[in-house]
């Protein structure tokens, strides 16, 4: 990572799973965070999304998401956000999806705040996902919290992680 | 017992904690949000295979043939 990047929370998920993971606190001294994440959950299918909501609030949220398994592409649009894709239960054993979320000026509070990533459900096999989602939050407040939630009630499983960097501009 | 992990950025720590009865219903109300989402894109999906099906049949050509046509 550029020396601009500085972790600032991570963590591994333990032997019991979870069903969400939520970095709170954030500091405001950042310019622009990065969530990188790599989820497998318990959803018995080859992948599970994962929700994303700002600061404990599900409403005023906006997704547009381009999709593709290799043989087809769709889009979506929906009145929440995506965190990326996670690898289900039926998705190549010891395989995770991984994802990069990025967050400009998340700190600010004159904006609404825009986030965008893309990740791929990792499979190997004909069933792995692609995809990237552009999404907004129609709020100005300052993030402080961030919240990934696999869609379909899946436990993020044993071993998945997630890292928060802050990225400064200078 | 569903858990949430919370890791807290200003003092690195994590720690789990027991989802009260309102997240577990908001999280069972989005995953028949999805299933719901997912029959209807089905439904539209499936509409569109069987028209474009009927579509071939009646110009008498095979898809191949169609998007050779297309390209």
């Amino acid at each position: 990572m550029a020396t601009t990047y500085t972790l600032i929370s991570s963590v591994t998920v333990g032997l019991l799973g979870a069903s969400s993971i939520d970095f709170t606190s954030i500091p405001s001294t950042y310019t622009d965070l990065l969530l990188v994440s790599s989820v497998r959950t318990t959803r018995a299918a080859y992948h599970e999304s994962l929700t994303m909501s700002f600061n404990g609030l599900t409403t005023n949220r906006t997704n547009r998401r381009l999709y593709g398994d290799g043989g087809s592409a769709a889009s979506t649009n929906d009145t929440l956000m995506y965190g990326g894709q996670a690898a289900g239960a039926t998705a190549t054993a010891s395989t995770f999806g991984n994802a990069a979320t990025y967050i400009p000026n998340y700190a600010g509070s004159t904006y609404n705040k825009s986030s965008s990533n893309d990740s791929v459900s990792e499979n190997n096999a004909t069933n792995a996902l692609s995809a990237l989602n552009a999404n907004l939050w129609s709020s100005t407040a300052a993030i402080t919290q961030i919240t990934l939630t696999p869609e379909n009630s899946g436990t993020i499983t044993q071993y998945s992680t997630a890292y928060l960097y802050g990225i400064s501009n200078a | 017992m569903t858990t949430k992990l919370i890791v807290d950025c200003s003092t690195g720590e994590t720690t789990e904690v027991e989802l009260t009865a309102e997240e577990v219903k908001e999280r069972e109300a989005m995953a028949k949000e999805y299933a719901a989402a997912k029959a209807a894109e089905e439904v539209v999906n499936a509409a569109k295979a069987k028209a474009k099906a009927e579509l071939l049949d009646r110009l008498g050509i095979t898809a191949e043939e169609a998007k050779l046509l297309l390209s």
